[in-house]
């Protein structure tokens, strides 16, 4: 368990030094001179030499990337370029627990819908229940996650005002207001996910009934209630973990799209706003971030994977 | 970003045609679904026959409501909402289904190879594919577009680079699976080419999951264009698509709510479509997916 763990945790480190390098390299490839963008078009030769040097940007860009490496490692992922030269590092400290409050809180509405959802219309499969299910599931597959945003929208903030339309309040200002404000967004996030996993566990579920330890357990004369939570879910859960990781990254891609419906300054704001001004430096940290959230919930969705099943972690 | 599990599948003869017939008879979902996306399509053809206006029309009636004239109401600046709608199915399936190609015909080439040559091919190819696996495919356009720019040719390219990987990885376990079989033994004792060994003897076989993940994986990009335009990282700003009059109705939905509705019901009509297509064609070529 130890070396699997190992090769797991190394693997995802040499994935974002990947990341990172392509990171760097590409955006050098980008059409436009982020010098002339930063002067707004309005710096002779002169300032923009200067500008060059301030920057390192006169350097080889092998010594530009050992650079750049070294102070991401300190934490230092350069200013932002447009407006007021804020840090990149503190932008994204600001941006990271919105993103991450959001999809944690989409994550856990969805599991409480998909959950009862999957087994109700496994268990009474081709009934009325199941049918029902089974069309919420396709709807929710099938809506743009900004669209359900903005009819979430019409609906309780614009017609029922219930519930505030944009914005953000931190958790440790006010609980309450900070779920009034992440609800709408985490329902539009969490609605294509919820649907992925209860399809999931209904086929999963499906699979383990009709299996022969089932029936064995069965003819042991167990309860419904034994059969269903002592044997079938857990067993039945196993590939559902898979897909929640995968489909994980749904929920940070949904993040990226839907705070922009609902103006949450959160690391999906911050890159495409980041992209729109052409502000690499904020752009790069942002895909760095990003790209690290979805590294990360891979691996533990893997080491999580090897302790409940053991047969992956022989080999 | 869908996984499809890989066993080694039947070739599409005549009796595999049959077997589609007698599946969809019985598959209310997948009738609608080719009714519904059949309808489309057309709607995109003919739309310049079918619109009763030019979408980029601007006339003094802003914000109208739902009349005669404006079947769907009209927008800020005086459009007709149901002209825009039809020239954005254009964009739309013209997006979802061009992606889909590239990607499919890229990512099964490299698949191919480094799965029947092995080695160190398969290893750089591989450890490519795997890095990109990592990523889900919306963010991976949104990071190609950043590099690259708008415009219609850059979403189309950053739309097919994100989707090779999920045809990569089909098209190489296939291969691995498959470069066993005796039949594929006997194509190369009969001194035929790789390239022949690959296309005429693997590729044919390979086919049912190929074409499951590549009916899903329109309707992916389908969504995934109508958000990069949303997000104003789409093909431009004067081309109608869906993304983009939601994006441009979007602070004016308390006073015209139809801005904020029709151009979503259209994506969600199309691509629940193509999900139940997908699901259909998933039960008549048995190919099974991890969801």
């Amino acid at each position: 368990m130890t070396s699997y763990m190992l090769r797991r945790l190394i693997g995802s480190v040499i994935v974002m030094w990947a990341v990172a390098t392509l990171v760097f390299f590409m955006l050098r490839l980008v059409p436009g001179d982020p010098i002339a963008a930063m002067l707004a078009d309005a710096g002779g030769p002169d300032e923009i030499a200067a500008m060059k040097a301030q920057l390192g940007l006169d350097r080889s860009v092998f010594v530009q990337y050992g650079i750049w490496f070294a102070n991401m490692f300190q934490g230092d992922l350069g200013n932002s370029i447009y407006g007021s030269r804020v840090p990149v590092s503190q932008i994204i400290t600001e941006a990271f627990p919105r993103t991450i409050s959001l999809s944690l809180l989409a994550f856990f509405i969805a599991m409480v819908i998909a959950v009862p959802a999957g087994i109700l219309s496994a268990t009474r499969r081709n009934t009325m229940t199941d049918n029902t299910v089974s069309l919420f599931a396709f709807l929710g597959l099938s809506m743009p996650d900004f669209w359900l945003a903005i009819l979430l929208i019409i609906i309780f903030a614009a017609n029922l005002q219930w519930l505030p339309a944009i914005g953000y309040t931190p958790i440790d200002e006010s609980l309450w207001q900070w779920f009034r404000h992440l609800i709408l967004p985490a329902i539009a996030i969490g609605t294509a996910f919820s649907a992925i996993i209860a399809r999931m566990i209904r086929s999963s579920l499906l699979e383990v009934l009709n299996s022969d330890y089932m029936r064995t357990a069965r003819s042991k004369g167990l309860t419904p209630r034994m059969l269903m939570f002592g044997h079938a879910l857990p067993n039945a859960m196993i590939p559902v973990i898979t897909v929640i990781g995968i489909a994980f990254a749904l929920l940070i891609s949904g993040a990226v799209v839907v705070e922009n419906v609902f103006a949450i300054k959160g690391l999906g704001r911050v890159l495409i706003e980041g992209i729109l001004n052409r502000d690499y430096p904020v752009v790069q940290g942002a895909v760095l971030v990003v790209s690290a959230i979805f590294v990360f919930s891979n691996l533990i969705v893997d080491l999580l994977y090897g302790l409940i099943d053991p047969r992956i972690r022989l080999n | 970003m869908t996984d499809t599990a890989l066993a080694p599948s039947e070739p599409l003869p005549a009796r595999q045609r049959s077997r589609f017939r007698a599946t969809l008879a019985h598959d209310r979902k997948a009738q609608l679904g080719l009714i519904i996306l059949a309808v489309f399509l057309l709607a995109g053809i003919f739309a310049p026959l079918l619109a009763p206006f030019d979408p980029n029309e601007m006339t003094f009636d802003m914000m109208g409501g739902l009349s005669w004239t404006h079947p769907l109401g009209t927008d800020d600046l005086g459009r007709d909402l149901f002209s825009r709608i039809l020239y954005g199915t254009r964009v739309s399936l013209f997006i979802g289904i061009s992606t889909v190609a590239i990607a499919l015909v890229a990512g099964i080439t490299l698949g191919l190879v480094a799965g029947y040559f092995g080695g160190w091919v398969d290893m750089v190819i591989m450890r490519y594919i795997d890095l990109q696996w990592a990523f889900p495919n919306f963010i991976i356009a949104v990071y190609l577009v950043a590099v690259f720019g708008t415009g219609l040719l850059n979403v189309i390219v950053a739309i097919s680079l994100a989707f090779v990987d999920d045809f990569a990885r089909i098209a190489r376990s296939m291969t691995l699976s498959l470069r066993e079989e005796q039949y594929v033994d006997a194509a190369r004792t009969l001194g035929f080419s790789n390239l022949r060994t690959l296309f005429v003897h693997i590729l044919p076989n390979a086919v049912a999951p190929i074409i499951v993940q590549a009916t899903v994986s329109v309707s992916y990009a389908i969504l995934g264009e109508a958000s990069l335009s949303f997000l104003g990282l789409g093909v431009d700003a004067n081309t109608p698509t869906w993304g983009l009059i939601l994006a441009d109705g979007r602070g004016f939905i308390t006073q015209a709510w139809w801005l904020g509705v029709f151009p979503g019901v259209a994506i969600m009509l199309v691509v629940l479509s193509i999900n139940f297509i997908g699901d259909w064609l998933r039960d008549a070529l048995d190919v099974r997916q991890s969801f």
